[in-house]
């Protein structure tokens, strides 16, 4: 393993560990109950820049991977009664395909034209849900919590450490695809998709692997959603926020490396809970807008573009 | 033509919503030639290799390359069979350095399914420093100058060890030195073995490169010949005089 490798593993035990310590040490179930939110996040933030940042190809339809995990989980539930983590494998599985889906039918279209597209699979795979009574339909669905074990204090406890262990995963597999030929093949797609192909870069095919793998992990980040609000329905299983959020935090936070995301997701989503729970959850949306447009004009390269700028002039003032 | 040619288009027959930019095109280049490819601007050239390289889809014709047919084969596969090209208009990967350009066609193609570091970074910086790009590794690709990003092209080409090399118009805005070096670096390659269509429009460069010239113009081939046979034709006059 490389020294950065190492580095990255180090920390990921840290914030795992960190983690579990936090669950025994604070009573408080808010901080549990909000942190989780946050982290999911990171887990789609994280899931929409594999295409989004390193491809180049912006997907408007988060909403559409993390309603289909979370739907996932409630079949899962109701027809087989599996425990939480076949439920996110399932929803992982589910997603993963529905990536693959939406890629072949969509990815030869370039810029707008696919974003578009990644619109309208969430529109329809919100209807097909409202229309399915099996799911509860348009009304919504109740999921019984399961027995609390006890296991890591309580259940919402328990549920924070699995979106712990989901971001450390999504931020392990967006970094593996970072440094990997796929990586690099990824960015040659964003930089000149015709150049790319020119040099031997199967487009399409790498579309499709970071397509399905950012599916995936939408739905893998949604399916904990069924057992975490018990009350399902489909406005909030595909809402909007979703879309817009898994866009805005890694333009905020940085597309070019794999804690861009995870450290926009981290600032947005924390200030999202600080101000709806201090203010008012109207003031959220305009706080995203502002933030969104500070950055795309001020910072484009996001907040480690800038701190990159700022570790080489410190390196440049300290060279004679 | 003594034995199979390396490329030949049978037919050619490419339209853009009706426009026809190229008619009932056929070619033949034999392994190791040297040919040269002049017409006017807009006279079908870059939409001729477009169509070799992949990036096109012609409505009629055949392709054929070392044998094969590869008229509807992917772009990256013909890249991997040894089809390789420059960009008239530079399309640099401008997020990396120079030298990452480069190693996109050697991890996708030379150094295909090998573990890291066989040595593809030694390959790229030999390739940059045969460009006279060497001290520019390590800059960022939206940062050169125009010059020095046809230099990138033609490097970027060349590392996906090619068989057959189109250059198209790698030459233009160079200075006389420069088109002097490119030349002798296209000599050398074709010595190893490359087969090499250049498509330019500086003469003195492409009459003294090539074996055999074919001459566009609107789409059609109006002539084909040795160098001096083609400065002696009266239509490839009149097409680059202007009627
Ligand atoms: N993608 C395209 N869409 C529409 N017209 C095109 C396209 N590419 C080339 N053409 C047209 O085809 C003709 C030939 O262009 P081109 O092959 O670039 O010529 P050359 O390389 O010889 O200067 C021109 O008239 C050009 O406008
Ligand atoms: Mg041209």
């Amino acid at each position: 393993m490389t020294r950065a490798g190492a580095k990255f593993w180090v920390g990921a035990a840290a914030v795992m560990l960190l983690a579990l310590a936090a669950t025994a040490i604070l009573k408080n179930e808010y901080w549990f109950y909000a942190g989780f939110v946050v982290l999911q996040f990171v887990v789609l933030a994280t899931a929409w820049n594999i295409l989004g940042g390193y491809a180049g190809y912006v997907n408007f339809g988060t909403s559409a991977f993390v309603g289909a995990g979370t739907y996932a989980a409630i079949v899962a539930i109701k027809a087989l009664a599996a425990p939480l983590g076949v439920q996110i494998l399932l929803a992982a599985g589910i997603a993963g395909l529905l990536g693959f889906a939406t890629g072949l039918l969509t990815l030869r279209l370039r810029g707008i034209f696919f974003s578009i597209a990644t619109v309208a699979v969430a529109i329809v795979l919100e209807t097909f849900i409202v229309n399915w009574r099996f799911v509860g339909g348009s009304t919504g669905i109740q999921i019984l919590r399961p027995v609390d074990t006890g296991l890591f204090g309580s259940y919402t406890k328990m549920l924070f450490l699995v979106m712990v262990g989901l971001s450390v995963a999504a931020a392990a597999i967006a970094r593996t695809l970072e440094i990997s030929w796929i990586g690099r093949g990824l960015r040659a797609v964003r930089d000149n998709e015709e150049a790319a192909e020119s040099c031997g870069v199967p487009t399409l095919r790498l579309k499709l692997i970071a397509c399905t793998i950012s599916g995936a992990l939408m739905g893998a980040a949604g399916a904990p959603m069924a057992v975490y609000q018990s009350y399902i329905e489909p406005a909030s299983a595909f809402s909007l926020n979703y879309s817009i959020l898994a866009l805005a935090m890694p333009i905020v936070g940085g597309t070019a490396h794999w804690s861009g995301p995870v450290l926009g997701a981290l600032l947005f989503g924390t200030l999202q809970q600080v101000v709806s729970a201090t203010i008012s959850s109207e003031l959220n949306r305009l706080v995203i807008g502002v933030m969104l447009i500070v950055f795309v004009v001020g910072a484009p390269a996001g907040i480690v573009g800038l701190w990159r700028k700022w570790a080489a002039k410190r390196a440049g003032a300290g060279s004679p | 033509m003594n034995g199979a040619p390396l490329l030949s288009v049978e037919g050619l027959v490419k339209r853009f919503a009706g426009f026809v930019a190229l008619s009932e095109i056929r070619l033949a280049v034999a392994p190791g030639e040297r040919l040269g490819l002049i017409g006017p601007n807009g006279s079908g050239k870059t939409t001729l290799i477009n169509c070799v390289s992949g990036l096109l889809r012609p409505e009629q014709g055949a392709i054929l390359y070392d044998g094969r047919a590869i008229t509807r084969m992917p772009a990256f596969e013909r890249t991997r069979l040894g089809i390789a090209r420059s960009f008239q208009i530079p399309r640099p990967f401008r997020s990396m350095s120079v030298l990452e350009n480069l190693m996109v066609p050697l991890d996708y193609v030379a150094h295909r399914g090998q573990l890291r570091d066989t040595g593809a970074q030694d390959e790229a910086m030999a390739l940059l420093a045969q460009m006279g790009l060497a001290e520019k590794a390590q800059a960022f690709a939206g940062s050169l100058t125009q010059v020095d990003l046809r230099k990138l092209e033609l490097a970027r080409a060349l590392a996906a060890r090619p068989k057959l090399l189109i250059s198209d118009e790698a030459m233009a805005g160079l200075s006389g030195a420069e088109i002097e070096e490119v030349l002798a670096l296209l000599w050398r390659l074709n010595e190893t073995g490359i087969t090499v269509i250049m498509i330019e429009h500086i003469m003195s460069a492409v009459m003294r490169f090539s074996q055999r010239v074919i001459c566009l113009d609107a789409g059609k081939i109006i002539a084909e010949g040795t160098p001096t046979q083609m400065v002696e034709n009266p239509e490839v006059r009149r097409a680059y005089l202007g009627a």
